[in-house]
């Protein structure tokens, strides 16, 4: 069968590698095991200088301190039973029978990786505490001041309404915009020609141009030039007005990308039944795009909110500006810290909110084809 | 009389000539089977016709009327000329009803409630009322292409094109459609049809055209073309293709 496939180069004396047992164990191990200690012991080191810091902790405080450092010393288990392993292994080779030495071999290595992958994760854990505790907590004296964060977080939180109210109107508009833009740019034949060339320079230029830049030119150049109906626009229209120019671009190009992802097909399907290019794209391609750019359109959108922060540049007074005003008062960063932890806080849902229509989409597509 | 004229149509994609002037004339009641090599131009004929694909020379006429060249209304032309393709190219985020009765209400004037009743009362003559509410992801490829053939028949067309409309499907699902090509020819639909089936060919076609690189080399009935092709390319095809166990 083999001289069917592959000359041999003597002919019938060709043969499969003889079986070999499975590679060595120890070693593995005893890396897995040096990693898991070393770990533990910075670990320990992190936190004693929790300790350190915290000068009198409570009861709790000292038993969840104590909680961590046993489960930092964790990944030294599957380590020490990789080196068990590795006996095993030996015996069951000596003994011939190689299956099972492959098998309590592949045990070893997979708990001497678990050992490693573990105890890297303390050490990183390790090194973020020591970080925060270290030159006795001045790291976490400046972002983590109760007192300030409970101080600041009032106003803060209530100048959080301005950014999501800038952010909500921006994303409405932009949504707008963003699809007019994207067809313009798809426009078929000569007579759109010029459309299609002012839509992709705007496309350049406003992906191009910083959005703290056209917020700026925006914010004062519109009103020193006393422009008509915008120069008595608030400034919050002004900063909604500004994102929306910039998100726009990025938007149309989402929406171009999932427009151009529609098969050709359809174009033709829709066309032979006599729809018309407006009622074509309104009807089949549209729709079907808008399923699948949900996800790289939620992108956008979350750069889009973060980037209301830079609103304070106008003249706004968004959460960032107020918790800077407190900052400076106190001459500490916790209260900017209540503003991050906000981001993350209105990010999240939405992050998780795309996962679970991407699974929909899929479940719903597996369970219509199978 | 001609329903529908082909006279020396010529298409090109830059260079490359795929359509070498066609000329082809069909009656009313007709059905015409074009036969031939994959990349012969088959598909693209039937494109010229739906004017999906802009033509280089030559002219089509539909009824005694020229609908190629510039300023025709392409959109009333589809109209009478339905198309079905290989890829039945439904669309997925339309129920099969709505996929059926889009075109009659958006574009036909039909009021929504008799365009549902009539795309209900096309799909019980091809089996698949029951399927109306379903989506086409969760319909088998025979399936769906009944939906497509009930489509693109929604929309009253004169004249039906049928791309290869069982190539993509199992074999033993192509007998469904076919059932149902057979009986739209028997009630006189006009259809012209790029096939590969030759069995369907010589059963149903008044007439068979035999393409070879871009032109008809050979045309005549199917009992003609299939018994006494007179042409030595169409009997190296037929020898090819009736050996490869497709009748
Ligand atoms: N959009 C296009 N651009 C360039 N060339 C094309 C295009 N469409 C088709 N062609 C070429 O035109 C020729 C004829 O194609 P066509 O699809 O009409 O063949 P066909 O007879 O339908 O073949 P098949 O039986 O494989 O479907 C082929 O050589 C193909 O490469
Ligand atoms: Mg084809």
């Amino acid at each position: 069968m083999a001289a069917a496939t592959a000359v041999p180069a003597v002919p019938g004396t060709r043969q499969g590698p003889p079986p070999t047992p499975p590679a060595r164990v120890v070693p593995l191990a005893l890396a897995g095991l040096a990693v898991a200690v070393v770990a533990g012991g910075c670990a320990g080191l992190a936190l004693h200088s929790l300790h350190a810091m915290i000068e009198h902790p409570a009861a709790w405080a000292q038993a969840l301190i104590w909680l961590l450092a046993v489960a930092a010393c964790l990944p030294v288990v599957p380590a020490v039973r990789a080196l068990l392993a590795a006996p095993q292994r030996t015996r069951l080779v000596a003994a011939g029978d190689l299956p099972g030495a492959r098998a309590s071999a592949a045990d070893g290595r997979e708990h001497a990786t678990v050992a490693m992958g573990y105890a890297l994760s303390v050490l990183i854990g390790a090194a973020l505490v020591w970080f925060v505790t270290a030159n006795d907590g001045a790291i976490s004296h400046t972002f983590l001041r109760w007192t300030f964060i409970d101080q600041a977080w009032s106003g803060v939180t209530k100048a959080f309404w301005v950014n999501i109210r800038v952010a909500v109107a921006a994303e409405v508009l932009v949504l707008v915009l963003g699809l007019v833009l994207a067809v313009m740019r798809q426009l078929p034949g000569r007579s759109g020609r010029p459309l299609r060339w002012l839509a992709t320079l705007y496309v350049d230029m406003f992906r191009a141009i910083p959005s703290i830049i056209v917020l700026y030119l925006v914010g004062f150049g519109l009103s020193l030039a006393k422009v008509p109906v915008v120069k008595d626009l608030s400034p919050i229209w002004l900063a909604i007005f500004a994102l929306t120019l910039t998100y726009s671009g990025y938007v149309a190009e989402v929406y171009r990308a999932g427009i151009d992802s529609i098969h050709p097909s359809q174009w033709a399907a829709a066309r032979s039944l006599g729809l018309s290019y407006p009622m074509t794209l309104r009807t089949v391609i549209v729709p079907q795009a808008v399923r699948r750019i949900v996800p790289p359109l939620l992108n956008d959108f979350i750069g889009l909110q973060k980037d209301t922060a830079l609103i304070g540049v106008m003249g706004v007074t968004d959460a960032f500006t107020q918790s800077r005003l407190v900052s400076s008062d106190v001459f500490n960063l916790s209260p900017v810290i209540v503003v991050a932890v906000l981001f993350v806080v209105i990010t999240i849902p939405q992050a998780r909110f795309v996962d679970r229509l991407i699974a929909r989409e899929q479940g719903r597509r597996a369970g219509r084809t199978s | 009389m001609t329903f529908l004229q082909i006279r020396d149509v010529h298409k090109s994609y830059g260079d490359h000539e795929v359509l070498q002037g066609v000329s082809l004339d069909v009656a009313r009641h007709e059905v015409v089977c074009l036969i031939g090599a994959s990349g012969s131009g088959k598909s693209t004929l039937l494109r010229c016709i739906n004017a999906l694909e802009e033509i280089s020379s030559g002219d089509i006429l539909v009824d005694g009327d020229v609908v190629s060249g510039r300023g025709v209304d392409v959109n009333r032309l589809r109209r009478n000329v339905g198309m079905v393709f290989q890829s039945y190219n439904l669309f997925p985020h339309m129920s099969v009803l709505r996929n059926i009765t889009l075109a009659p209400t958006r574009i036909g004037g039909v009021a929504k409630e008799a365009a549902e009743e009539r795309a209900l009362a096309l799909l019980d003559r091809v089996g698949m009322r029951d399927k109306a509410n379903a989506y086409p992801d969760a319909l088998s490829g025979g399936q769906q292409q009944r939906v497509a053939i009930v489509r693109a028949l929604a929309t009253n067309p004169q004249v039906l094109l049928l791309d290869e409309i069982t190539a993509a499907l199992d074999p033993e699902l192509v007998g469904d459609v076919l059932a149902i090509v057979r009986e739209l020819a028997g009630d006189g639909l006009t259809m012209l049809l790029a096939t590969h089936e030759m069995g369907f060919a010589r059963e149903c076609a008044t007439q068979v055209c035999y393409l070879h690189e871009g032109r008809i080399l050979e045309r005549g009935s199917a009992e003609q073309i299939f018994e006494d092709p007179q042409e030595e390319r169409t009997r190296q095809f037929l020898g090819r293709v009736l050996t490869g166990g497709r009748l």
